[in-house]
């Protein structure tokens, strides 16, 4: 009962949240104060539910039941955990830096803008309890549709265009692979259930399987697979705030997330190695890990690159778990967390240089470290650490990543994986140079740092690049179960 | 004293309709046609208990045994469909008072009124009697006083519309009774029971099949299946928007009624789907209508006439259904008639609060509308993903039952059509999306702060429904499969 209640108490918090910023609506005030607190409350509760959940991995919690005799149900097991405490802590972290940039650059519409994050975060944490394929997907398309208005949160003829291609990539991936996936399987199995070690066991030929976990990779849109990657550069459109915790962290991860889980849970680790069904996904990672990387080579916005950057991260957790060892498996979680806290850092720099500079290309940033040298440096920090180089956390990530494709014989799949860290280092880095090197082109006296509701958030999840780095071996054994 | 009922809420608006062109006066017209309308959907809701509790119930009118006397039969079907068909009567006549009063001509309020009772009447008929003759006759009734409810639209190509449906309903009408007639002429029965134990004797006539094929035309006909589709659009987008929600809602819906009642009851499955194999011409129409009519809605100008054009793709997914011949597929046909008349029945009511401050349905008169009445933009939104089927709503309940059933068949190339057709839905309906919140209103528009009264509550409360209906599915699903029941 006490586990039950917490876990709803999960999907309460930012939904009352979401009433009381929609309740409140002429109060600014008031209700960026809601929202900063309905992220408190929901971060104190998720680390509730890592002290309760431990003792009930893969207990269903239904409340009612959707068709027939599919439940909507939810459980805790430690991916889900991992993805709820990720997204709620950056959640907390997001809710500072979105107030303050908000507030900087004079947003309208403020109350609809946060009252949407919230619902947003109401469905990442749906997809992160999620027990069946059916919750995950109904949750994965309630967050879809509560980021639309964020994107195009402007109003004007680019936030429309962007919102197109944004709705328009990730519904018609979600109604045309995803669910047909989800109803395929349903159709074959008669179960959705997510099961330790996966229920498709010898129910399906080699080729049906490799068909199937294909539709999944492709459905699950907001994983980003070429060429279904279109979306995220769109969703660039939004307000940095979204950019950062929406397509950096909860959107982006809820499609990596799922791609993980229904990896572990429908398939099975042993089935998914043994039959290679996933053969055809690993071709199509690890040619976007290095095509996205190419792409952002030549993009001279900022959160251009950086959203391309993700694009290519993204596939590192997918190649992760179509790898389908127990190291690559780790190495794909732990990345979920490393480049979570990394691309956020990264982003937060993005919008702390827009709002104090008002600028938005990598060529006008020559010299701009003199001025804002705390940005900067996190954003430093945040790329070292997704290039993977100790002692920065996502050096462990990859470690596991690297060791995972040697495990599994994928040699090819190990140099790519060096390719594109040399590639990492060669679109990350030159806005280090050119911020601390380079000698200024235009007048730089005036601008001085972003607002410290922007510097603060950006300083403490830098840091956190950093402290992750020795909470490995934590994090290792939290990861344990799925193994075992 | 429950079995009455079953021939009472047939015959108390068809009393009340006289009644309301005596009184002819507007807002008494209304109270009056409301309260029916309210009586008849409590006494269906009873009828539906009751048969879901004690089973289908017979009435033999005045006492006359059938096959000799009119037989009325309330089974599990026909109780759901009654149900449907009432609570929108109810539904539309409540929440539409200001609007009949805005668009309609202050004299014709009061036979508005009795035309929409006489509509009700018609319908609630055709689902209740078990005689063949009397089917014709309630459809005609209902036909009939339809015309009379187009041609009372602001827009004086409602006459030609409704003209058009005249023609169109008429040779429906006509065909059917043609088919009734053939088959009493070779069984001497107008009984449905009747019928039903006797065709399978005279099958080989050629007789029976040319009743058959006459059945077939005249239903497609009042059904609006591709191609026999024409007369729908104009109609449905010139009608005023009590007529358009009530008509889109429910008259569509009772033909494919008639459709189950006929090929499966009267004729039987046997004889429909494996001698005749009708099937075989149902498939390829749904899907024609399907994607041809979802490809229509697209490039329509007018909103209404694009949710007309939807509503023929949609009438596309219930036929598709009959004609996989399983159990799945049938229950989804059932479960998507019951929940598309509601997602449809709130678009169009979303339209009618838009028409209280716009000039015309068109895009381009849309601009901005959603930003100005944001509630009713955020209805057209709600009921706009329920038509897509995205899930929790109810459109997704339907959709699910109508793939699980298509894959269960291995019609994958069917499912490819099906995704296909919802991202164009997704398109048409994204379309008046972004004109209703991207594009600046006019002046006009904004300055335009005529309330909407009533009929924005009722909207949210059939949309509502709908999202209830798609996170609980309990209801509609149990109902739709105990209908299915009946037919096998």
């Amino acid at each position: 009962m006490m586990l039950a209640n917490s876990l709803y108490l999960n999907f309460a918090i930012p939904v009352i949240g979401a009433c009381l910023i929609a309740l409140l609506h002429q109060h600014r005030r008031a209700f960026e104060l809601v929202f900063i607190g309905t992220a408190a409350v929901l971060l104190w509760n998720t680390l509730r539910l890592f002290d309760l959940g431990q003792a009930a991995y893969f207990t269903n919690i239904s409340p009612f039941s959707l068709i027939d005799s599919i439940p909507l149900a939810f459980h805790l097991e430690p991916l889900g955990l991992l993805f709820s405490g990720i997204a709620s802590s950056l959640f907390l972290v997001t809710t500072l830096y979105a107030i303050g940039y908000m507030n900087a650059n004079n947003e309208k519409h403020l109350a609809r803008f946060y009252f949407c994050f919230c619902i947003a975060i109401f469905a990442v944490m749906g997809i992160a309890f999620a027990a069946n394929l059916l919750t995950l997907f109904i949750f994965y398309e309630i967050l879809s549709f509560s980021t639309y208005p964020l994107v195009t949160h402007k109003g004007n003829e680019a936030a429309r265009n962007g919102g197109r291609a944004y709705l328009g990539l990730l519904l018609s991936t979600s109604i045309g692979f995803f669910l047909i996936a989800i109803l395929w399987v349903w159709g074959s199995t008669s179960e959705l259930d997510f099961v330790r070690d996966g229920f498709l066991q010898e129910q399906m030929p080699k080729e049906a399987l490799i068909v199937l976990y294909t539709l999944f990779a492709f459905g699950v849109g907001k994983a980003g697979l070429m060429p279904f990657h279109r979306w995220l550069p769109s969703a660039m459109v939004a307000p940095t705030p979204v950019s950062a915790l929406l397509h950096a962290v909860a959107v982006v991860k809820a499609g990596v997330f799922c791609v993980l889980k229904i990896t572990v849970y429908v398939f099975g680790i042993d089935l998914l190695s043994s039959s290679g069904a996933s053969t055809l996904i690993i071709w199509v990672a690890t040619a976007t890990m290095l095509l996205a990387s190419l792409v952002a080579l030549t993009q001279d916005n900022l959160k251009a690159r950086l959203a391309y950057s993700t694009v290519s991260q993204l596939s590192y957790i997918v190649l992760g778990a179509a790898l389908a060892t127990a190291s690559s498996i780790a190495g794909a979680s732990m990345h979920m967390a490393t480049h979570a806290v990394g691309k956020i850092t990264l982003f937060f720099c993005a919008g702390a240089i827009y709002t104090a500079a008002k600028k938005t290309k990598v060529s006008e940033l020559d010299g701009l470290a003199k001025a804002m040298p705390i940005t900067f440096i996190a954003y430093t920090i945040a790329a070292l650490s997704i290039i993977g180089l100790p002692p920065m956390a996502g050096s462990w990530s990859k470690w596991f990543l690297l060791d995972g494709a040697l495990q599994a014989e994928y040699f090819w799949v190990a140099i790519a994986f060096i390719i594109s860290t040399l590639l990492n280092m060669a679109y990350l880095l030159p806005v280090v140079t050119r911020g601390f090197f380079a000698p200024a082109k235009d007048n730089i006296s005036g601008i001085q740092e972003a607002p410290w509701m922007c510097l603060l958030p950006l300083s403490i999840t830098a840091v956190s690049c950093f402290v992750l780095f020795f909470l490995l071996q934590e994090l290792h054994l939290f990861l344990q179960p799925l193994f075992n | 004293m429950t079995h009455h009922l079953a021939i009472l809420q047939v015959v108390l608006p068809l009393i009340a309709a006289p009644i309301c062109s005596l009184i002819n006066h507007s807002k008494a017209c209304w109270l009056f046609a409301t309260t029916v309308a309210w009586l008849v959907f409590a006494m269906s809701l009873s009828l539906f208990l009751e048969v879901q509790t004690g089973g289908s119930i017979r009435y033999e009118i005045g006492g006359w045994q059938p096959p000799w006397g009119i037989e009325y039969h309330i089974d599990a079907l026909a109780a759901f469909v009654l149900l449907l068909v009432s609570a929108m009567a109810a539904i539309t006549l409540s929440a539409f008072q200001r609007s009949i009063a805005i668009e309609i001509p202050k004299h014709k309020q009061g036979l508005f009124y009795t035309a929409f009772l006489l509509c009700l009447t018609g319908l609630l008929g055709i689902v209740a009697t078990a005689d063949a003759f009397n089917i014709f006759v309630f459809l005609e009734i209902s036909s009939l006083s339809a015309y009379a409810l187009i041609a009372l639209g602001r827009d004086r190509r409602a006459l030609t519309a409704s003209f058009e449906y005249l023609i169109m309903g008429t040779i429906g009408a006509t065909f059917i009774l043609i088919g009734i007639g053939l088959l009493y002429m070779q069984t001497g029965t107008l009984n449905i029971a009747d019928l039903q134990a006797r065709i399978p004797e005279i099958s080989h006539l050629h007789s029976v099949h040319a009743a058959f094929a006459f059945f077939t035309i005249g239903i497609f006909l009042k059904l609006a299946l591709f191609p026999l589709h024409h007369w729908l659009p104009g109609a449905y987008a010139y009608a005023p928007s009590a007529v358009s929600t009530f008509l889109a809602a429910t008259a569509t819906k009772v033909a494919l009624y008639l459709l189950y009642r006929v090929f499966y009851t009267v004729f039987g499955f046997e004889f429909s789907f494996e001698v005749l194999q009708l099937h075989y011409i149902l498939m390829p129409l749904s899907i024609l209508a399907i994607v041809i009519s979802s490809l229509n809605a697209i490039f329509q100008q007018d909103v209404k006439k694009m949710l007309a054009y939807s509503s023929l793709g949609q009438i596309g997914y219930m036929t598709l259904g009959i004609s996989l011949l399983s159990d799945v597929g049938l229950i989804a046909s059932i479960l998507h008639l019951f929940n598309h008349a509601f997602i449809k029945g709130a678009l169009f009511m979303t339209m009618a609060c838009f028409l209280f401050r716009t000039p015309s349905m068109r895009l381009d008169d849309l601009n901005g509308a959603g930003r100005t009445m944001p509630w009713v933009g955020m209805a057209f939104v709600l009921g706009g993903l329920g038509l897509i089927g995205i899930p929790l709503t109810s459109g997704f309940i339907s959709k699910w039952f109508l793939v699980s059933a298509v894959i269960e068949q291995g019609h994958w190339w069917l499912v490819a059509i099906i995704v296909f057709s919802s991202l164009l839905a997704l398109i048409y309906v994204w379309r008046v999306v972004e004109h209703l919140f991207f594009r600046e209103p006019s002046a006009a528009l904004v300055a335009n702060k005529q309330p909407i009264g009533a009929l924005l509550p009722f909207t949210w409360i059939v949309l509502l429904s709908t999202l209830y209906f798609g996170i609980n599915s309990d209801f509609p699903v149990q109902a739709a499969k105990a209908a299915a029941k009946v037919l096998q």
